[in-house]
This record gives structure tokens, sequence and C-alpha cells, in this order.
């Protein structure tokens, strides 16, 4: 095993994330003012945007999830119990003894366990909740379905608008956590760049040294 | 100082009389006498009429070519041609002034009713029945089988020469309504009749309440001659439509009623040649009236099935510069000046014209323009306390007339309203409304005597209703359902006037309404959560730079 400095997210990936996140935010400043949290821009501007980076954001999601499934990487997300421990104890305790963080990036595994599991909980708690919620209402409210009582679709968009506050909570934890374990610009740059260091193995070395060449930083 | 205290303390004291009374009021806005109707209605701005091509000249028939003497006589001469129209006109509302509601079995009409206005065409014909379609109708024994008092010309006239005045005299003071009227041409308003014009229909309806817009809000003579921003569809420059463009109808029957509206129409929305005798924006936009080509649009035809066309196309009423009366407080009446009554024209409207705060005959006034509804759920039956219903004062305002409707009847739809607010005599023993004897040369009459109990106590009398012998004041409000007036498209509701905050909608119940803070907890709750989250944040953070400053020391 040796460190070396590897791509680790794709030029796809990237521009997942990045667009995903220009998105999200306008999701959630259209959102709230659709909710009468700001009356920055109007209700119609609000819900009409809205509408628009829903749908956007809709269409990446289902290139990533495509993507995923296709090229294997949606292993990184798997739930794991390696590594879990230490991971944890650093973020309560050794973050404040100026302990290092306990986990390198691997070949297969480029999330550490609790990277990973938030990931998956966001993925299959917190996105479907709000898509789900959001998309009946975009239907409803479209005339696409018969009409629902009020409090039906009340109850839609107080799902919608816990899942979103939780979105919110993400956010602020997926950006404090960038300053943790290392500087912030060192955590931010894999996802400008795509490269990083990553822990490999010989034959995963050996590998990518024949096979993809272009992957290998050193 | 004692100088300057005194120059401040002058003015102080005149303006405080002034806001007292004690000044007076300006002489010029008084105007002494009860006439209602010294410059008549027709006077207005005229909108000429359309040049329809009709397959027969009436100016050209022998039987118009006189000559007549009374209207009468030219009625005879239309219904000998026109056979079928005496019976037909003879069931109309404007002949029978009686409704009977097909939902709630109430027998209603003006023969009947009491409201927020006059309060009552009953016992009054001499004067309301100015508005009547037919002639002579001055008490209860007038003869509804006798066709030929059928008045024609009231909606056919098209030379705008053509008038009524009360069919009775009133009290001497009233005498004005009937000086300075040219001779009506009977042969030639006979042979220049044609399909109604909005001039025919607006002479009453634009007038209804005493005056010009008084009652309905959306309906004044600013709609004779309607820039585009007033009325869409009646504007001149635009689709220059008539009444009966919309109130569509055959055999002297059209479509229109206040008493039983079609708020969902599913009758009129149908296919070319299917029957559309219904007055809704539906029967011409459709249930889907948004063009299906962009989110917006969908969403406002999902509105559709919650809300009237009118919420949102009617922004505001009493546009145009002619305002409605809001407010009519009987409990004034009567105060006279010089021992005459008067009129006090204090409030100016948007088209310059000086409208009465103050009448002696009537009470006081309160006007309003561009005014916004008043929202609720309709089912389009109107229901209405009339003499014989028995209320409770101390329960709060009467309500004249009242209404059903919610979301889960899939007929009702929130629909604006004018709500007027009103303080009229009602019998205090009896806790009913009462009929006044308002019109009239004998001694009970009010326009002229000023006597409301002489008044109350003929007018019961006069029908056989029970009078405990002791009036009051209650408070009633009555709503007047706002068809009309209808903006151009881009003067329509923005989205943020209902869905807001103390949104125009408020209160509605049975709608879920994004915008309007509809269920704060959840916001709270996610606020709570991000607070959190951001309060351990910058907790974690603040642990990291102590412990790091530990160890570096």
């Amino acid at each position: 095993m040796a460190l070396h400095k590897i791509q680790v997210f794709r030029i796809f990936e990237r521009v997942w994330h990045w667009s995903q996140a220009l998105l999200i935010f306008t999701l959630l400043f259209t959102g709230f003012a659709i909710r009468d949290l700001h009356r920055l821009i109007d209700f119609q501007t609000a819900v009409n945007l809205h509408t628009l980076a829903a749908l956007l954001l809709l269409a990446i999601w289902i290139f990533a999830t495509f993507w995923l499934f296709t090229t294997g990487q949606w292993r990184h997300f798997l739930p794991t119990r390696k590594n879990f421990v230490p991971v944890a104890r650093f973020y309560i305790h050794g973050i404040f003894k100026g302990e290092h963080h306990p986990y390198t990036k691997t070949y297969r595994r480029k999330h550490n366990p609790l990277q990973a599991l938030t990931y998956l909980l966001l993925k299959t708690v917190i996105f479907p909740a709000i898509w789900i919620s959001g998309l009946l209402y975009l239907a409803i409210s479209l005339g696409l379905f018969d009409t629902i009582p009020a409090p039906g679709v009340g109850l839609l968009a107080d799902i919608h608008t816990i899942a979103a506050f939780a979105v919110l909570v993400f956010i602020i934890l997926h950006v404090y956590l960038l300053t943790t374990g290392g500087s912030f610009v060192d955590h931010v740059r894999p996802m400008i760049t795509g490269y990083d260091e990553a822990d490999l193995t010989d034959e995963e070395y050996a590998y990518l040294k024949q096979d993809e060449p272009g992957k290998i930083q050193d | 100082m004692r100088i300057k205290s005194l120059t401040l303390l002058v003015p102080l004291l005149v303006l405080l009389a002034s806001s007292l009374g004690l000044a007076g009021e300006p002489e010029e806005n008084i105007e002494y006498g009860v006439s209602e109707y010294a410059t008549t209605f027709q006077d207005k701005t005229l909108k000429e009429h359309h040049k329809r091509p009709s397959t027969a000249d009436h100016a050209e028939f022998e039987a118009l070519k006189g000559p007549f003497s009374s209207g009468p006589e030219v009625t005879k001469a239309c219904l000998g041609c026109h056979n079928k129209a005496g019976e037909q006109f003879a069931r109309n509302k404007h002949w029978t002034w009686e409704y009977k509601h097909p939902v709630t079995g109430q027998q209603l009409g003006k023969k009947t009713l009491i409201n927020g206005f006059c309060t009552n065409a009953r016992g009054n014909e001499g004067m309301c029945a100015q508005c009547h379609a037919g002639y002579g109708w001055k008490g209860e024994r007038f003869d509804f089988t006798a066709l030929e008092n059928i008045d024609c010309l009231v909606c056919h006239d098209s030379t705008g020469s053509y008038y009524k005045t009360p069919n009775s005299e009133g009290h001497e003071a009233c005498s004005i309504m009937f000086e300075d009227k040219p001779p009506i041409e009977w042969a030639q308003v006979a042979q220049s009749v044609t399909l109604p014009s909005r001039n025919n229909c607006g002479k009453c309806h634009f007038f209804g309440g005493g005056g010009d817009n008084v009652k309905h809000g959306d309906l004044s003579s600013a709609l004779f001659n309607p820039p585009k921003s007033l009325d869409v569809h009646m504007a001149a420059d635009g689709l220059d439509f008539d009444c009966i463009t919309c109130h569509v109808g055959e055999g002297h029957q059209w479509a229109g009623s206040r008493y039983q509206m079609t708020v969902f129409d599913e009758k009129g929305a149908g296919k070319p040649g299917m029957p559309r005798d219904t007055a809704s924006c539906a029967s011409c936009h459709g249930h889907k009236p948004h063009p299906r080509d962009n989110v917006t649009s969908l969403r406002l035809n999902r509105h559709a099935e919650t809300l009237a066309c009118e919420t949102c196309h009617i922004p505001e009423f009493a546009r145009g510069g002619v305002a409605t009366v809001t407010r009519w407080d009987w409990r004034g009446a009567g105060k006279l000046k010089n021992g005459e009554g008067y009129k006090l024209k204090e409030y100016t409207q948007g088209d310059g014209e000086h409208r009465a705060t103050y009448k002696s005959i009537k009470g006081d006034f309160q006007y309003g323009e561009n005014l916004q509804p008043h929202y609720a759920w309709f089912d389009g039956a109107m229901r209405f306390t009339t003499q014989e219903t028995v209320f409770d004062p101390s329960q709060g305002p009467v309500e004249l007339n009242s209404f059903r409707g919610g979301a889960d009847d899939g007929n009702s739809r929130i629909y604006p309203f004018k709500r007027m607010h009103t303080f009229q005599p009602y019998d205090k023993g009896n806790n009913t409304l009462v009929y006044m004897h308002l019109w009239g040369k004998d001694e009970n009459a009010f326009w002229g005597n000023y006597d409301l109990q002489k008044a109350i106590t003929a007018g019961m009398a006069e029908f056989d209703k029970p009078y405990s012998g002791e009036y009051g004041f209650v408070e009633t409000y009555s709503y007047w359902p706002i068809n009309h007036m209808v903006a151009p498209r881009e003067q329509a509701l923005a989205c943020d006037e209902c869905h807001a905050e103390q949104g125009r909608l408020q209160g509605i119940e049975g709608v879920y309404m994004p915008g309007t803070g509809a269920s704060r907890m959840i916001d709270r709750m996610g606020l709570l959560m991000v607070f959190a989250t951001l309060l351990g944040v910058l907790a974690h953070a603040l642990l990291r730079l102590v412990s790091s400053r530990r160890r570096a020391h």
C-alpha cells in the first residue's frame, strides 16, 4: 500500500456535484420564498424558478443514477463498519487532541464510513422524500391528477419542507466538515480538479499505470 | 412669549371649531329639496347603437306610422305582429317582479324583498316602478294580465329619447322630477326599435339602489362607454359587447340571476350547437380557460376549479370613476334645514361628479371606489332575510342575504362580493324588517313628511303585516356578487395578492395556499433544526480552537 495522487472524481461527478449544488441553492431560496419565509422575489417568479430548477435537477439525477449503477460507483455508498468507530471517535474526541484524521481514501472507498452513511441516508431517505412529495405536488398543481383534499396537499407540502430543512442541515454539516482533518481548500480542490491522495495497493497501482495512466498524477 | 402662544392658539381654536362643525357646512355643498333625478340618467354618454343587419325595417311598417299618444298604444301595435311576445314577457322577472327560488323555495323578487338601500319597492311603486318594464304600476291593484301595459320601448328604443317618469306624483317637494321633459315622439321611437343595447339595460341596471352604481358596485354609468382597462369585453375600442352578448336567451327569457347564480356552468360550456343560454364566463372560455402551453397556465387552470374567474379577473370594483355606496345609515334621515329636506354633496368621485353624503330622505352615505371585494365560498344559491324572517339583533349584524358553499361540494367557487353595510329601520317589538311607505302625496309618505313612525305604520298596514308600534335601527350586511368590469389580463391579480400572509383570501377554508404561512409550525421546527445545527457546528469549531490554543501553550 502506498499513497498516490489519483483521479477520485471524474468530470461527470464534478459537473454533477456543482450543478446539483447550484440547483439545490436555487431550490432552497425559491422554496423559502414560496413558503413566505422571505420576500426577496415575488411568488410567481419563485414558483416558476422552483419548478424549473427541480426539473433540471431531476434530469441530472436520472443521469447520475444511471451512471452510478452502470459504472459500479454505487458501491462507494454502501454502509461499512470498517473504520467507523475510529472516524466517529475522531470527530468527538481526537479532533480536539490534534490527532490526524484516521481515514485515507482508497481506490474502492473514496468516502470515509461516516460520509458514506450520510450520503446513503441522503440518497435513500431525504431525497426520495423530497422528490416524491414534490413531484406529487407538482402533478396535482398542474392538473395531472384529480385534486386531493386540502389537508392532503398541505401534508405533502409539510413533508417536502421538512425534507428541505434536512437538506439545509446536511449542507451546513457538509461545508463545516470540509474544515476538519485538513484544510478547507484541500478538501474542496478534489471536487474541482478531480485528483486527491488515495491509498493504493500495488495491484491497483499497476492496473492504473497499465490501463488508465491518465488517472495517476504522481 | 405670550404673543407667540396666542398666535398658535387662535388657528388651533378655529381648527377645533370647524372640526366640531361649529363653522357650519360649506354652503355650496347643500342642495335643497328631495329630487332624485333632476338630471336624467340618459344624459350620460350614449354609446352608438350597433348597426345590425335586420330582415325588417320597422320604419316602413304601416302599424307603426301612428299617431300614438301613449305607451300602451304602441305596445298594442307591437303585439299585433309579435303575437307571442306579450305572453312570453308576461313570465319575465322584469314584468312580474317575482321569483320563486328553485333551491330554497323562497318567494323572492322586487315585489317582496327588503334591501339595504331604499329598503322596499313594495308599496312605493309610484316611484320605484320607473324601472318596471310596464306602464302605470302605482300600487297593489296593477293588472298583470293586461299585456298592453308591457313597456316594449324601454328595452327596444334605439333613439335614446325615450324616458320614464314616476308613475304617481309624490310629495310636492318631488315635483321637479316631472319638469323639463320634452314630450316623447311615440311614432319615431316605435319605428326605431332594435335589440336592446347597453343604453337600454343600463338606464335601470347602472342606477340600481337610487343612483349611479349605488347598489352593485360593478354596474355603473362608466360602462356606457368604457375604456378597455375598465371592461375588456364592453370597451368600444375592443370587443364592444352589449349586455345581451353574454346575457343570451330566447323568447324573452334570458340568462343571469343573482338569486340563483351559475357558479359552476356545466350547461353553457358545451360544444357548438349545444345550449348555451347561460351568462357564465365558461360558456365562452370553457373550464380550462388559460392556454395550455406553459406551467403557469396549467396551474391557473387548476385554480379555475377552486376560484370563480371573477376573483382574479376583477381585481377591484367601482372602477372607472364612479363610486358605489358602501355604507348607508338611515339613523340620521329626516333632518331638515330651514324646514326643508336637503342633500349634502361632500364626496367627489373619480370622474369629478359630486355625490350626496347626506339626504334628508335617506340618511348618511359612505362611498368607495376601486374597492377590493370580499371573498367567500359560494354555491350560487342566495338565501334571503325577508319581512317574515324573525332575527335576533343582539346576535350582531343581520345578513339580508346569505349563502353557503365549500371546497367539498364540487359546485362552489371562491367568489368576489361587494359587502353592503346598512343601518336600517326594523320592528323592535317583533324583530323583523319593515316595509316603509316612502313615496306618495299623503301625509304618511316619508319622502316629504320625514316621519319614520308614520311611514312604517302605513307601510306595514298596507300589506297587513304586524307592526309592534316601536321601531329601531338594525345593522345589516348584504352581499352583491361581482361579475362585471372584467379587467384586461395584465391587470388580473398577481399570485402574491393571495399567496402571502394576510393575503386577500385570508380566512378561506378548505384550500391549501402556499405562501400564506399556513403551517408555520413546520417552518419553525425546520428553522430550529437549522439553528441547532449551526449552534452545534459553532460549538464544535470553538472547542477545536480552544483545544488547539491549549496545545500550543
